[in-house]
């Protein structure tokens, strides 16, 4: 039979703890990660890589970043865009002073210094909740903005106040620069992203994800049955800045090679990734894939059908485009707060009982 | 009195003058939130709208034209006539109230009892949804609006102010348009506090705020308070979008406004009319204050950018219910 | 210096109940306890002792203060006066999850599970003061990390087993009528392996059946595992049948303390209860 527990009997807790309890949801996932690994780099080009996949890996990745942090530790944060903006400026800043340092370390050590920025502007959140706290993350993002704006030591004191990645190599490959080709700009990225989604998942299925959980669910509770609030807290605000800074690292060395970064990682980048994780799922790995792609792909089926299609008028379909982002926001926390990671579920489960309905 | 001394207060006039606006805006939310717990992002937008559709109707657009052409291939632009400033601004209120009734209906309906975050995030989802509406209905070309409300700066209190200082000293430079703005701004709340105090529906709106379920049982119906609150944020939404439009053109940076509310808000709390307007006297001077005395000089200028949310974090970091709300004592 | 009130059975040294049972040393002994919210008094000049092995019920009307009582014991509240002596050292204030890694371990009034996640995650949330290992191990769901996950759900099965709630393990908390979801609170309380138990209300809005299940699951806890407990119930029926001591409170004072015989016919007991007529 297919899709069903029948026969896939489990002897062991750590098998029943798995993250794909079915068998045949293992096949699939391992042939998924086959096809992306294996067969994807040999047919992509150019639009394919800049339009869809790569910024859809990244967003991704930082979209696990917010998830650990609002889905799951329930500490809503508006500062996402100002936090990869340190991951790029960060790694910036290390491409640029250890130029014979592999960048691969590059973007990692971008990862860790954005994890302690952002671990610092979650220490209000011990004494700070709720919206209070979405409110005082906005310091956070305006104020990073600003600082990469003003201080010249941030961009090398260079005249265009722009920062742009010189070309760095892996094995001869070029991976940033002009020379990058899209098939190596989107395996670093997939290899970066898997990893993350890889160490997400068993952070937040372990002790330190319950731990998140009870925070998010009922703090006062889970402070009296033993979790303390400060390590819970601020550990997910270091981990969400670690994959946050890989993210916003990817973004300006590998995507897009040179950055501004009230352009580049405004607010509105904040909004994308809080609306990728509403979409997708909160408290939901699979959700932010789901999400990212999501707001990645509905833009460009959006401008081929009105732009290419239609022949209406760029602005024009940026506009519906606003309407139909917003609209798709209220119908999900209507319709199913949980996302698209809980439509996903229901379905699998129903298909699960096939054909029984319940 | 030395120069530097007096163009210092004159800083925190227009600081002053500034944060009227933001008390505006931060009025709105507090209507909306007083009423129904919903922490209105789309304030802002609603007020960038608002001014839209006033200009809009004003220079007697035809809305939507643009979709409409790109539709049907017509060249659909204006009506050809122009609406009189009374009557077109009548008509706004009249679109604000219908977009508090569609909002009421077809979306916070549905979402009633619902965590107050999630509410948060689909006030998020409306002020998208608004501003793209906006452009869609009006284009999103800048726009003036010209209200012949008067402007530059006023050489009454220019030249009433010039023999305060010595020589360098040409007395304070104070824009008309910021002295009307405070007065109409003075003139809403006390019409909102008149209405909330002395009406039948100010008093169902209060009993609301109170506490709901009692609400329900004397018979209020909670669906047109809502509806009412809306509305009148939607009207407050309207003179804030005037002000700030006739200042500096109709523009998408009017909806960013709102965010600087939110720190507004968290200094005055969430609940309190008075403490909006005092949260937005404070952050108007502290921002113009902190740029003409440190950020400029020292930093390199912009801090307004971030100041009122540095400010409003510190001040909650030693006081997390805000400087006017009661201490929180929490619960199990 | 002791409360007016006499305790009858104030030895530290320990006694032996009617159906047998050996009960220990003090392990919990609050002194002159007083608990103000601005100018409320919620707990005045409160002392009484828990000792090990006991079951020790704490009674009273609505407002009494009960409930405050155990947020003091769980460290949430931090009283203006007195003082707290856990096995016989004085505590300092202590935040409540210090309080809880102390081994004291308990449920609430109104339930306060982890809504969004599944009965066994808030088992298992119980264990969270047993699992130490560190993030990267964690992050890499490497053999010490795996291992310990192992080791504390064969832990939380054992419970889950006790409490009879095999069937609905995975099932999402938010999901589970409320009898079920109390048994759920109980089994968290119970995965930390507690000394001392606290039950703030555990057959609140239950029916007959359901209170006699949770009655035998109290009752059970103590006798198997050696669990102290300190209970708050309304029911006088379950608090004279349950316990060993009983500390009757009302309007934040201690009018008595003693075995349910005793307080059962206390004069000021029965006034506060009943009413007294004043003339």
């Amino acid at each position: 039979m297919l899709y069903r527990e029948a026969g896939d009997f489990k002897t062991s807790y750590s098998l029943d703890n798995q993250t794909f309890p079915l068998k045949l949801d293992r096949i699939v996932f391992y042939l998924t990660l086959a096809v992306a690994f294996l067969v994807v780099p040999l047919v992509i080009n150019d639009y394919w890589a800049s339009a869809i996949l790569v910024p859809f890996l990244i967003y991704a990745i930082a979209a696990i970043g917010l998830n650990i942090l609002t889905g799951y530790c329930g500490q809503v944060s508006l500062g996402t865009g100002g936090f990869m903006a340190v991951g790029a400026y960060a790694c910036y800043k290390l491409m640029t002073a250890f130029p014979d340092v592999s960048i691969l370390l590059h973007i990692v050590g971008a990862g860790f210094v954005t994890m302690v920025v952002c671990t610092v502007f979650g220490l209000p959140s011990l004494r700070i909740k709720g919206f209070y706290l979405a409110v005082a993350t906005l310091a956070a993002q305006f104020f990073l903005v600003w600082l990469f704006n003003k201080v010249p030591w941030f961009y090398n004191n260079n005249a265009s106040g722009q920062i742009s990645a010189p070309e760095r190599t892996v094995f001869g490959v070029p991976l940033t620069g002009p020379n990058t080709e899209a098939w190596a700009m989107y395996l670093v990225c997939l290899t970066f992203c898997v990893a993350s989604a890889f160490i997400a998942r068993n952070l937040t299925r372990g002790s330190l994800g319950r731990r998140w959980m009870a925070i998010r669910d009922m703090d006062i509770a889970a402070e009296i049955i033993g979790v303390n609030p400060l390590t819970a807290k601020l550990s997910a605000f270091a981990l969400s800045g670690f994959f946050v800074g890989i993210s916003g690292a990817l973004f300006f060395s590998v995507y897009l090679g040179a950055a501004e970064v009230g352009e580049s990682f405004g607010i509105d980048k904040s909004f994308l990734v809080l609306f990728m994780i509403i979409i997708g799922g909160l408290g939901s790995i699979f959700g932010c894939f789901a999400g990212a792609a999501f707001l990645v792909v509905l833009p460009v089926v959006l401008k081929f059908i009105g732009v290419d299609i239609l022949g209406w008028a760029p602005d024009l379909v940026a506009h519906l485009r606003l309407v139909i982002v917003g609209g798709l926001i209220m119908f999900f926390l209507i319709k199913e707060p949980h996302g698209l990671a809980q439509l996903w579920r229901v379905m699998k489960e129903k298909l699960r009982l096939w054909p029984f309905p319940h | 009195m030395p120069a530097s001394l007096l163009y210092g207060v004159e800083v925190l006039i227009n600081g002053l003058m500034a944060g009227v606006l933001y008390a505006l805006v931060a009025l709105g939310f507090v209507l909306i939130y007083k009423a129904s717990g919903i922490f209105n992002y789309a304030q802002g937008v609603m007020a960038l709208f608002a001014a839209m559709t006033l200009s809009g109707i004003m220079e007697g657009d035809i809305p939507f034209s643009h979709l409409i052409n790109a539709m049907f291939g017509t060249q659909l632009h204006s009506f050809g006539w122009n609406v009189p400033a009374i009557a077109a601004i009548l008509l706004t209120v009249v679109v604000m109230a219908l977009l508090a009734w569609l909002v009421q209906r077809l979306v916070f309906r549905h979402l009633v009892g619902q965590e107050p975050i999630i509410l948060f995030m689909a006030t998020i989802g409306l002020a998208y949804f608004l501003e793209g509406i906006g452009d869609l209905m009006w284009g999103s070309e800048i726009r003036t609006l010209d209200l012949a409300l008067p402007q530059g700066a006023s050489l009454a209190i220019e030249n009433a102010t010039a023999v305060l200082g010595g020589d360098d000293f040409y007395g304070f430079f104070i824009d008309k348009l910021d002295v009307v703005a405070t007065m109409v701004a003075a003139i809403l709340v006390a019409a909102l506090i008149a209405f909330s105090q002395y009406t039948k529906y100010g008093r169902a709106m209060r009993a609301v705020a109170d506490d709901h379920q009692a609400a329900l049982s004397v018979g209020i119906s909670l669906n047109f308070i809502w509806v009412l609150v809306w509305t009148l944020a939607g009207i407050v939404a309207l003179v804030a979008g005037i002000m700030w439009g006739a200042k500096s053109g109709v523009q998408f940076s009017l909806s960013l406004i709102a965010l600087k509310a939110l720190p507004v808000l968290m200094l005055g709390g969430f609940t309190s009319i008075p403490g909006a307007i005092v949260g937005g006297l404070i952050i108007g001077m502290g921002e113009q204050l902190f740029e003409y005395t440190i950020g400029g000089p020292f930093l390199g200028g912009a801090t307004e950018n971030w100041f009122a949310y540095m400010l409003a974090l510190v001040v909650l970091i030693f006081r997390p219910q805000g400087l006017f709300g009661e201490r929180i004592i929490e619960r199990v | 210096m002791m409360n007016a009130v006499a305790d009858t059975q104030a030895s530290s040294v320990g006694y032996t109940t009617a159906d047998g049972r050996d009960i220990g040393e003090v392990i919990l002994d609050l002194r002159n306890i007083t608990l103000r919210f601005g100018g409320v008094e919620a707990i005045k000049d409160i002392s009484f002792d828990i000792q090990e092995g006991e079951i020790r019920a704490i009674i009273g009307p609505n407002g009494a203060g009960k409930s405050s009582m155990l947020n003091v014991i769980s460290g949430f509240y931090v009283p203006q006066e007195g003082e707290v002596w856990f096995r016989g050292k004085p505590r300092p204030p202590l935040k409540p999850y210090q309080v809880a890694q102390q081994g004291i371990a308990r449920t609430f009034q109104n339930i306060a599970l982890f809504e969004g996640m599944s009965v066994l995650d808030n088992v298992m949330t119980g264990r969270l003061g047993k699992m130490r290992r560190g993030i990267l191990a964690q992050a890499l769901w490497v053999g010490p990390a795996r291992k310990e996950e192992v080791h504390n759900r064969e832990a939380v099965e054992r419970i889950i087993d006790f409490l009879e709630i095999q069937a609905i393990r995975k099932t999402p908390v938010s999901r589970l009528p409320y009898g079920l979801k109390k048994r759920v609170e109980l089994a968290r309380a119970l995965a930390a392996e507690p000394n001392l138990l606290l039950l703030d209300e555990p057959m609140a809005g239950m029916n007959v059946e359901e209170k006699e299940d949770m009655s035998r699951f109290i009752l059970d806890v103590n006798d198997e595992f050696g669990t102290t407990i300190a209970l708050i119930e309304h029911d006088m029926g379950v608090v004279m049948d349950l316990s060993d001591r009983v500390v009757v409170m009302d309007y934040g004072r201690k009018i008595g303390d003693g075995t349910p015989d005793v307080v059962r016919n206390d004069q000021v007991v029965i006034d506060a209860y009943l009413g007294v007529s004043h003339d």
